[in-house]
Formats: structure tokens, C-alpha cells, sequence
């Protein structure tokens, strides 16, 4: 496990999915984590309203990013930030990242929806365990 | 000059496929749209259609936001109601096109710059208001209708909600119409529909000037109208342009897309259209489905009139509850949801502004003044906050020497607060006012200082004052507090 796809969206999954991929870059030496954030179409509009810019919306995302990375370097592991813009959906940013790059395992938090937001929603987790091709940790 | 060309290539033909398709979709979804902001405005349907048509082709030669639509709008439709109730198309017409100049004005002296006094809890106010607006403009569709009419609606609603879950493929919204229209006209259902509203085109817009007298009376009718239209149009227009700049990760011009939006109206008002500006929600929709250039906008205006008289028959079927529910979707999409799970969270004075605004939308019906109070009690808040003053005292026992150091900003808000901190009755033999931690800001602030040195005057006890910087020296220079203190 030494390349390690961490895909975060600020949620209180997503910090248990980063603690997860700590875990796991601990095993090898030398792991090295990449941070992915995928800014959903959806979501521009409210980050617009709240911030502002596009560039107070980019400075916003980077700040909660940088506590992800806060953390993984306390743990001297080496940590890098991607944020793509998801136009349509998340899962497929998340998927085609994951497959172009040579990863050994992609980290994902379950946004734990239940059965009727899940319908209406769509599960991004489950649209990604199918579609990647390197091993996926889900973590609820 | 290569570069211009290289620009011009890469925003027009740099996504052919995406933009056509994205293009087509938009139309779509823009026709239903187009038709029910016309009936909110009071007018035929066919003056929101010409102005959807006009506006997004116009936009995508002239706007300085590409994959940004711009047609006829809710926020726009709102304005005009009075207008067209008291006075007519005509006038809508003209005010329409002043509208347009109003823009353009805004987009040559570089206004969009002055976006940045509107604050962001304004802004949300100001799409919850317009929601809101859009929601109940709906309701009248409902009076002394059958069970037949909200069955209509409810499932337009589910096939718009329910059916993207299961195919992407298609647009919701149109399958709902059809389906809707479909059982309408077999069923023999008898519901209002589109055609009982109002006329459509059958012919593509023609160049005409508004039948009105030209006089300063008309003027005068029109110019509150064009002035609220201008500000509405082009505030709600710059915030979809930093949508789909955040969309699309790139930038740009807020200037050209002023004066854009005003060449597009203007040309609007000419043609028979009602005035319009950028729509958040078919921007979402066109960069969604792959829109990103300029050639979204002009597919989608294109189309819109091609559909309009080709199907036009079909249109006038679509039953009024069809387009009720869409316009429902299109409310529950405008409005800003996480504003309401947040509210605990944001300051409470942001929290009041962004209620002020709607309750004052809602109440007023108009989105100029919502966003006027919500401005001008944003001001009064910062003031109050800024008005805050401390002042500190240090006393000197062995040579009685009394030092007031004043901590905060000196204006018209915070000199009483300031007065009121000072013991003029103190057993002093000299007052020293530290103004090292403090700026004076206006006439009020000079003032203020000028009273204090009388009133201890009185008592032939003498102000001296230290730490002046340099903006405040020159503020009391210019105003004359200081040739006064040079005067003992």
C-alpha cells in the first residue's frame, strides 16, 4: 500500500476515511497519501452564495483540505491535494482519477444516507467500488 | 492579433459536441420556463419566448461569460408585473430597452465593481426571495382547480424527481411535459393549458419601436421600472457568471458581461421581448450536460425558436399544471437550502440580513428593494460593529497628568460612545488624548476632538494630542481642528 488515494469531502466520514489511510500508509514504509476533493456542480452554487468568488471558494476548500494534510504530515507521511471540479456528479471524477493514476488503494468515506436518500441521491461510494479497478476501502 | 483570433476560436468551436448538445437540452428546458415567466410578467407567451431567443443568441455573441445562459427570467418577470398591469406591453417594451442602456452604462464605467458593497447574506436572501416569489406565483394556477389539476402537478413533480435515478439520458422536465401533456389530451381532461394563457409565435421577431409617446412623462414611468430591472438583472447575471467560472475553473469578464446584458436587452426590447438576464439553473443545467462555450448559448436560442414554430401546436397543449410543476422544481432548485441548515452557524446579523431581505421580497413583491434594505441594514451593522470605542486611562499622580488612550475607529457612529468615556469634571492639571490606536474618520470625528479641548478649556485645563497618523493629521488640517490647537 504505498500509493494511496484519499478521497475526502469535509464530512465526519471523511475524517474517519483519512484515519483509515493513515492506518494503512503506516504498514509500508515510504506510503505516500493524495488528498481528492471533487467539487460537485452542484455545490459551486452554494459555495458562490457563501464565499463569495471563485476564489474565495478555492481558498475555502484549500483550508479544509490543509487540515486533512495537518494530519498526515504529523504522521511524516508525505500527503498531496487534488481538487477537481465534478460537473456533473462526483463518482465520475473520483473514478476516472483513480484509474489513470497507478494506485494501490482508493480510501473513501460512505456518506451513510439511508435507504430513501440513497434512491433519490445516488450512492457515490457504490458507483465507485464498481467502477474502480484498484482496491477500494470503504470506510462507514 | 493572433491571440485574439486563437481566443475567439477556443471560445466558440473549442467543444463543438458538448456545446450542441448542452445547446439543445437548454432549449428544453428554457421553453417551459420562458412561458411561465411571460404569465407571471402578464403578457403573452410569446414575449418571454422572443426574449429567451434574442437574448441567449445575443449573449453568446456579446457576453463576457461563455457557457453562461442568459434568456428571460423569474427575477426579472417579477419586476415588470405592475408595469405591464398599469401601462401595457408597450411600456414594457420601452422599459426595457432603457433597461438595456442602464447595462450597458454600468458595463462602459466599470460598475461591477460596486457588486462588492452588495454582501453575501444579501445574495442568498436575494435567490430564497426570488424562490419564494416563483413558488407563490404558482398558487394562483391552483385556485378552483379539480383533483385532475393536482394530480397533473404531482406528477410532473415525481417524473422529474424520480426519473433521473433511473436514466440520465433524457431530461426529466420534458419527459414529465410530454407525459403530462400525453394524458391531458387523451384523457380529454379539460385543464387550462398553455394556448388559454395567451398567443404564441408563429413568426420569428420582428424589428419594431415600442408604440408609445416620447415624452418625459413616459420617462417617468418607466425609469423606476429599467432602474430595478438593470440592478436585478445584472446582479443576478455577475453571480452566475462567478458560478460558472467556480463550475469550469476559469475566469472572466464582468464588464464585458454587463454591457452584454445590456446590448442583449436593448436588442430584446426592439424585438418584442421582455427584459431578461443570466439564469442560474440553465447555467447549472448547460455546463452539466457539457456546455462550455459560447456556442451553447446561440444552439440554445436557436433551437428554442425552431421548436417554438415547428411544434408550436403541441405547445399550446401543455397543460398549466405541467408548467406549475416544473416552475415548482425550478423553486425548489433556486433556493439556497444550506442557508437554512447553517442559519446557527453565521453571525446572527448575518442571519437577520438574509431574513430581511426575503421578508421584504416577499412582502414588497419587489427585489430591488429587498436588496436596497438588505444593503443599507448591512451598512448600519458594520457601522454599529465598527462603533465600538474603548478608552483607556492612565493618570499621572505626581504631575496630575491625565492620558486617554482611545482604542477603536472615530466617526460620525462611535464620537458619543467616545465623549462619554471622558470624566471632564476629573481633578487634572492637563489632558493628553492618545490617538495612536485610532483613526478619525469624518467631520463628526474632528468634531468630537474639538470638544473635548473646549469643554476642558472651560476649566482652563489644557489638551495636548499625540500619536495623530498621518490620513487623521491631514483630515484635521483640512477641516480646521488643528489650526485651532496650533492657536494656543
Amino acid at each position: 500500500m504505498k500509493r494511496i488515494l484519499l478521497a475526502v469531502d469535509g464530512s465526519e466520514h471523511s475524517n474517519r476515511a483519512a484515519e483509515k489511510a493513515i492506518g494503512l500508509a503506516r504498514i509500508t514504509e515510504d506510503s505516500e497519501i493524495e488528498l481528492l476533493y471533487v467539487v460537485d456542480g452542484s455545490r459551486s452554487k452554494t459555495d458562490i452564495l457563501h464565499y463569495g468568488d471563485s476564489d474565495a471558494a478555492s481558498a475555502k476548500r484549500r483550508r479544509m483540505l490543509a487540515a486533512f494534510e495537518e494530519m498526515i504530515t504529523a504522521e511524516n507521511i508525505s500527503v498531496t491535494s487534488t481538487v477537481l471540479q465534478g460537473k456533473n456528479g462526483v463518482a465520475e471524477p473520483i473514478i476516472s482519477h483513480a484509474n489513470d493514476g497507478a494506485y494501490d488503494v482508493l480510501v473513501i468515506g460512505s456518506r451513510g444516507l439511508n435507504t430513501m436518500q440513497t434512491m433519490v441521491l445516488g450512492s457515490v461510494s457504490h458507483k465507485v467500488m464498481k467502477y474502480v479497478k484498484a482496491p477500494v476501502m470503504m470506510v462507514k | 492579433m493572433l491571440s485574439t483570433i486563437e481566443k475567439w476560436k477556443q471560445e466558440w468551436f473549442s467543444n463543438v459536441k458538448g456545446d450542441v448538445l448542452a445547446g439543445l437540452v437548454v432549449a428544453l428546458a428554457l421553453i417551459p420556463e420562458a412561458i411561465a415567466f411571460s404569465i407571471i410578467a402578464g403578457v403573452d407567451p410569446m414575449v418571454g419566448l422572443y426574449a429567451s431567443f434574442c437574448i441567449a443568441v445575443i449573449i453568446s455573441f456579446v457576453g463576457g461569460r461563455p457557457g453562461m445562459i442568459s434568456a428571460a427570467t423569474g427575477a426579472m418577470a417579477l419586476l415588470m408585473i405592475t408595469l405591464v398591469a398599469d401601462h401595457g406591453l408597450e411600456y414594457l417594451l420601452a422599459a426595457t430597452i432603457l433597461t438595456g442602456i442602464l447595462q450597458i452604462l454600468f458595463g462602459v464605467f466599470k460598475l461591477a465593481a460596486l457588486m462588492k458593497f452588495v454582501p453575501r447574506s444579501v445574495m442568498i436572501g436575494f435567490v430564497n426571495a426570488l424562490a419564494i416569489l416563483i413558488f407563490t406565483s404558482q398558487l394562483q394556477h391552483f385556485v378552483n382547480e379539480t383533483w385532475v389539476m393536482y394530480a397533473m402537478v404531482a406528477l410532473t413533480l415525481a417524473i422529474i424527481y424520480i426519473l433521473p435515478k433511473f436514466t440520465k439520458a433524457v431530461p426529466s422536465t420534458l419527459v414529465a411535459i410530454v407525459v403530462v401533456t400525453a394524458i391531458a389530451i387523451i384523457m380529454n381532461a379539460g385543464v387550462r393549458t398553455v394556448g388559454d394563457m395567451g398567443a404564441l409565435p408563429d413568426t420569428l421577431p420582428i424589428f419594431a419601436l415600442p408604440n408609445i409617446p416620447l415624452n418625459m412623462e413616459t420617462l417617468m414611468i418607466i425609469f423606476p421600472y429599467s432602474l430595478a430591472l438593470a440592478m436585478v438583472g445584472i446582479l443576478e447575471s455577475l453571480l452566475t457568471a462567478s458560478i460558472v467560472d467556480d463550475m469550469t475553473d476559469t475566469d472572466s469578464d464582468k464588464n464585458k458581461e454587463s454591457r452584454g446584458q445590456g446590448i442583449a436587452n436593448v436588442a430584446t426590447g426592439f424585438f418584442g421581448g421582455m427584459a431578461g438576464c443570466a439564469m442560474i439553473g440553465q447555467s447549472v443545467i448547460n455546463v452539466k450536460s457539457g456546455g462550455t462555450g459560447r456556442l451553447s448559448a446561440l444552439v440554445a436560442g436557436t433551437f428554442l425558436m425552431f421548436l417554438i414554430l415547428v411544434v408550436g401546436d403541441w405547445v399550446v397543449q401543455i397543460p398549466m399544471a405541467a408548467l406549475a410543476g416544473v416552475m415548482i422544481m425550478v423553486s425548489i432548485g433556486t433556493f439556497d437550502w444550506s442557508s437554512l441548515t447553517n442559519i446557527h452557524k453565521v453571525p446572527r446579523t448575518d442571519a437577520l440580513v438574509m431574513v430581511t431581505v426575503v421578508g421584504t421580497v416577499v412582502y414588497t413583491h419587489d427585489l430591488a428593494i429587498g436588496v436596497f434594505a438588505g444593503v443599507i441594514m448591512s451598512a448600519i451593522f458594520f457601522a454599529w460593529k465598527l462603533s465600538k470605542i474603548k478608552v483607556e486611562e492612565h493618570f499621572n499622580v505626581r504631575t496630575r497628568e491625565m492620558t486617554y488612550e482611545v482604542h477603536g475607529q472615530l466617526f460620525f457612529a462611535s464620537v458619543q460612545d467616545f465623549t462619554d468615556q471622558l470624566d471632564f469634571n476629573a481633578d487634572v492639571s492637563h489632558v493628553i488624548l492618545d490617538l495612536s490606536n485610532t483613526q478619525l474618520w469624518d467631520d463628526s470625528a474632528v468634531g468630537a476632538i474639538d470638544k473635548v479641548k473646549h469643554k476642558y478649556g472651560l476649566r482652563n485645563i489644557e489638551v495636548s494630542i499625540t500619536g495623530l497618523n498621518k490620513e487623521s493629521y491631514k483630515l484635521m488640517e483640512k477641516i480646521g481642528g488643528l489650526n485651532k490647537a496650533s492657536g494656543h
